[in-house]
């Protein structure tokens, strides 16, 4: 452990490893002392016993403490920062959705039903209520993710094919080349060939080339929309009455339904399915990458493919119901991540439609208000038009997006998305969310001016913020060339 | 309720600078014939009103906090620790983002990587990722890391897997027209056999869903045997006492982390874990946090190796997963530093001793164990009754009993019971009491 301390930089913050002490301790469990004397080797078999040692920290409640404050402390969060990461809705978690939550963990997911009959409630509501919501019939609420919920999706449409006798034939997704990478994936993961279609210059997809790709091998278009650039595909209802003409089913990702949520419902436009993200339209919170939730909506002829089990009334009491024979099966243990659908649920309880709709129109107001701030302080908008949650910007020529992500560290805004879409060079992907305030956006565009107009006068001081972080500009080439991805590594290194 | 913060004023001169009449013009690219549907759903509440309805679906469950559990089958409730709790839901962990700007994420990024050491030190393998979404779906996405590796597609599972994480296994595996074939049962026991050459992986998993521990060196040397990678599915908490998988050469080590540290929050989320041999690393899914140092020499944390995934690969990324469960996995490293090594031996052990004494109080009222060999804290009785109605008629008495074994091993009626930590000899005769009464 010496050795390791002397490689430790004194303004390095401590690993928690390095806090250790052999022989301190932090908390004890309850009846500790049943477990004095007791011979494993009787209880467990000689053969099943670890000999091998348990290499975790040992520190005290303090250090445990001291240790999660700091971390926490080098963090930046929704709850300090303002936060305009396009495609992801950093919106305000409400502080009542997690008060609620606190009141559902202690529960187990064999319990008897009998016993659990508020938590089943309540998930057969929300998942009403997202039926609702969304203008599908049918929901699970079992995807861990967005990503997960694709997943889900798109094996829902491939048993659909398969129950038509048309699997072999449908061998096909359509993504737009600007969509989230979960979408190919998703479908190259669920065994599908993926082809990807191109925008217009008015940043839709291009509807010519989409229509020429379509023909009866397709089984499936996965879109977004709005789309990741912002922008709403305004041929929305011809693409899929061109899809269902063809008997191709039309997947929604819900990544960016905060934009027009109680205004406009996916099920509408002629989607067949869709999955939410509610860590980003639900105000679920991204708890530092997950977990997320992804329920999926399906129309009513993919309900048979559901994952089980479902939660089902009969009269008055709620239950969990396995037997569905055309089910695509399991995608997960147990019925998802309930503690976020709780969340989600709390917040839907709070706003209602009023409040959704009222939410979706704030958030395109901003995410236009910034739009024009931008350009009035000499940024370009990928596409000159009205958007929706979100719009895409890049800086002027010569200048670095990541510059400017890095040199926003040192005001303590969360950068915008960088480089995201693929099809815009220097993408800035800027999304306000509905619960930013006029101050805070104006403070944003101020920042974004003077970082512009420093970097005109310096450039070399752009190229190396920021300054004022607790580390700055890593080497992310060094450290996937010689990966060390543990403590153990680090040690002996 | 409502979280927007715009006075009409504020209104009006955003709609002013963006040069538009109203908010729904700015919807006008919507067409008209979908805009502004009704949304049937109850009417927004104030937040007390929200608090009031919350505590009435609360009221309707009967917790693990309210009544003894002997609850297991890949979830169990132990201790939670207050300084677990208040660690992990600080509000900058809680409301960040993935840590993709790492000179302001360095928090999550060393706690992911601490994470990731922990599991490594778990488990005795080299790499970790920093997370998935559970136990199922890390046994899943094992299963497709060892066919990408051998380019070979049937995958042995055995029985004693959680038959959860086999229906999910198979969700994965059927449409990439991988084939799964079942390794079965003597007793509760795997039976080791000669491997075939075209197999991917075997996944064994121990302590097994039935409780027992199987014997994990045979089985592993029998797939090495033939080329296959061996994939362990572990209770990290038994591994404070339990052979870990480096100690039988095992290639892949997957599970579900809510026994150390989460909730069981009715089933999610925990968090799946998913550890492997350096030479796999290249192949692993998800997110992966590396230490580097920045431009003034200081240490820091980066995510890394992100070739592998699908916002850089797209359809050839290693698996679709983004999002994954960080904040649980936090949680789990928080609780695994606060109980350290000896703290993590007296949770397993005292687990383990209570298990004994609920397991000769089941014998004495009858119920007979079916499980065989040695078993950790869980393990199957005979039950004269579906264990359905058994688990019923003890919820009446206060009493969350036994997890209902699926009639696929043969048993008839036959529930799975554990302990932990929390049973106590009185929750144990709560138990007895409540099963003299209804057998």
């Amino acid at each position: 452990m010496n050795a390791v301390l002397e490689k430790q930089a004194i303004n390095d913050f401590p690993l928690i490893f390095e806090r250790s002490k052999t022989g301190r301790r932090g908390v004890i469990p309850p009846q500790a002392a049943k477990a004095k004397g007791v011979n494993l080797e009787d209880l467990l078999g000689a053969d099943n016993l670890r000999t091998s040692s348990l290499p975790l920290p040992e520190v005290s409640e303090l250090d445990l403490v001291r240790h999660y404050t700091g971390l926490a402390n080098r963090q930046m969060s929704v709850d300090a920062n303002f936060y305009p990461l396009g495609s992801c809705t950093m919106k305000y978690n409400p502080k009542v959705n997690e008060v609620a939550a606190g009141w559902f963990t202690s529960l187990h997911p064999y319990q008897d039903p009998n016993t659990a009959q508020g938590a089943l409630e309540l998930l057969f509501n929300l998942a009403k209520d997202l039926g609702q919501i969304t203008g599908m019939d049918a929901v699970t609420l079992q995807p861990a993710a967005g990503a997960h919920g694709e997943f889900t999706g798109i094996l829902m449409i491939r048993k659909y094919f398969e129950s038509r006798g048309e699997l072999e034939q449908r061998r096909v997704v359509i993504c737009p080349d600007a969509a989230h990478g979960t979408n190919p994936a998703t479908a190259a993961m669920a065994g599908f060939d993926v082809v990807e279609i191109p925008g217009n210059e008015r940043g839709e997809v291009d509807f010519a080339a989409l229509e020429a790709a379509l023909n009866p091998s397709v089984a499936a278009i996965m879109l977004t929309n709005p789309n990741t650039l912002g922008i709403f595909e305004t041929r929305i209802l011809e693409i899929s009455a061109k899809a269902k003409a063809l008997g191709i089913q039309l997947y929604y990702d819900g990544a960016n339904t905060n934009a027009i949520v109680g205004r406009a419902r996916p099920g509408d436009m002629g989607f067949d399915v869709i999955h939410l993200n509610l860590h980003k339209t639900f105000t679920v919170p991204h708890g530092g990458g997950g977990p997320g939730t992804g329920p999926v909506g399906v129309k009513a002829h993919l309900e048979p493919f559901l994952p089980t089990p479902i939660i089902a009334r009969s009269d008055n009491s709620f239950k969990l119901e396995f037997d569905r024979p055309q089910s695509i099966g399991r995608v997960r243990s147990f019925y998802g991540n309930f503690g976020n659908l709780v969340r989600a649920y709390t917040y839907i309880r709070s706003l209602g439609a009023e409040g959704l709709h009222d939410a979706s129109s704030m958030a395109v107001l901003n995410a236009n208000y910034l739009r024009v701030k931008f350009q009035k302080i000499g940024f370009e908008t990928a596409y000159n038009r009205v958007n929706m949650h979100e719009f895409v910007a890049v800086p002027p020529k010569g200048m670095k997006t990541l510059d400017f992500a890095k040199a926003l560290l040192d005001y303590g805004i969360h950068p915008m998305t960088v480089y995201f879409p693929l099809v815009v060079s220097e993408s800035m992907m800027v999304e306000p969310t509905e619960t930013e305030s006029l101050e805070t956006m104006d403070r944003f565009a101020d920042v974004m001016q003077e970082i512009l107009l420093k970097a005109k006068a310096n450039p070399s001081w752009l190229e190396h913020a920021p300054y004022n972080t607790v580390v700055r500009r890593l080497d992310e080439v060094a450290a996937a060339k010689k990966p060390m991805l543990t403590f153990q590594k680090l040690s002996r290194n | 309720m409502k979280y927007t913060p715009h006075t009409p004023e504020d209104v009006k001169h955003i709609l002013e600078t963006i040069g538009v009449a109203s908010v729904d013009a700015l919807f006008d690219d919507l067409p008209e014939a979908i805009r502004n549907p009704k949304i049937d759903i109850p009417a927004g509440l104030d937040e007390h009103g929200v608090l009031e309805h919350m505590k009435g679906l609360a009221a309707k469950n009967l917790s693990l906090e309210a009544a003894p559990s002997f609850l297991g089958g890949g979830m169990r409730h132990h201790f939670q620790p207050s300084a677990v709790n208040a660690l992990t839901f600080q509000s900058s962990f809680v409301t960040a983002y993935t840590p993709y700007q790492p000179e302001v994420s360095q928090g999550e990024l060393q706690a992911m990587f601490e994470y990731q050491s922990m599991i490594a030190a778990l488990t005795g393998l080299d790499i970790s990722n920093s997370s998935l979404y559970d136990g199922a779906t890390a046994v899943a996405e094992a299963a497709l890391l060892a066919m990408r590796q051998t380019n070979r597609s049937t995958v042995l599972v055995s029985r004693g897997v959680h038959p959860e994480y086999r229906e999910t296994l198979t969700t994965f595996l059927e449409c990439v027209g991988a084939k799964l074939v079942n390794l079965e049962l003597e007793g509760t026991i795997t039976i080791s056999q000669a491997v075939e050459p075209d197999i991917a992986a075997v996944i064994v998993q121990n302590p097994n869903f039935l409780g027992s521990l199987e014997d994990m060196k045979v089985l592993a040397a029998r797939a090495h045997e033939a080329g296959a990678l061996f994939i362990a599915v572990v209770d990290p908490l038994s591994l404070a006492v339990v052979q870990a998988p480096s100690e039988y050469s095992a290639d892949i080590a997957v599970g579900d982390g809510q026994v150390v540290g989460n909730a069981a929050n009715f089933g999610g989320p925990a968090y799946g874990f998913i550890a492997v041999k350096e030479a796999l690393m290249r192949q692993l899914p998800g997110r992966i946090v590396g230490a580097t140092k920045d431009v003034d020499g200081k240490r820091g944390f980066v995510l890394t190796l992100q070739a592998r995934e699908q916002h850089i690969r797209r359809a050839k990324a290693k698996s679709n997963i983004c999002s994954n469960h960080a904040l649980m996995a936090l949680q789990s490293a928080i609780y695994l530093s606060a109980l350290g090594p000896n703290g993590l031996r007296e949770v397993a052990t005292v687990s383990a001793v209570m298990a004994r004494e609920l397991e000769s109080t089941l014998n004495r009222v009858g119920l007979k164990t079916l499980t065989t060999g040695k078993y950790f804290n869980e393990f199957v009785v005979k039950l004269p009754k579906p264990a359905e109605e058994i688990r019923q008629a003890l919820s009446k008495k206060g009493v969350h009993g036994c997890v209902p074994v699926p009639l696929e091993y043969g048993f008839g009626n036959a529930g799975l019971f554990a302990a932990t930590e929390l049973t106590t000899s009185s929750d144990i005769a709560k138990l007895e009491a409540a099963l003299k009464n209804i057998l």
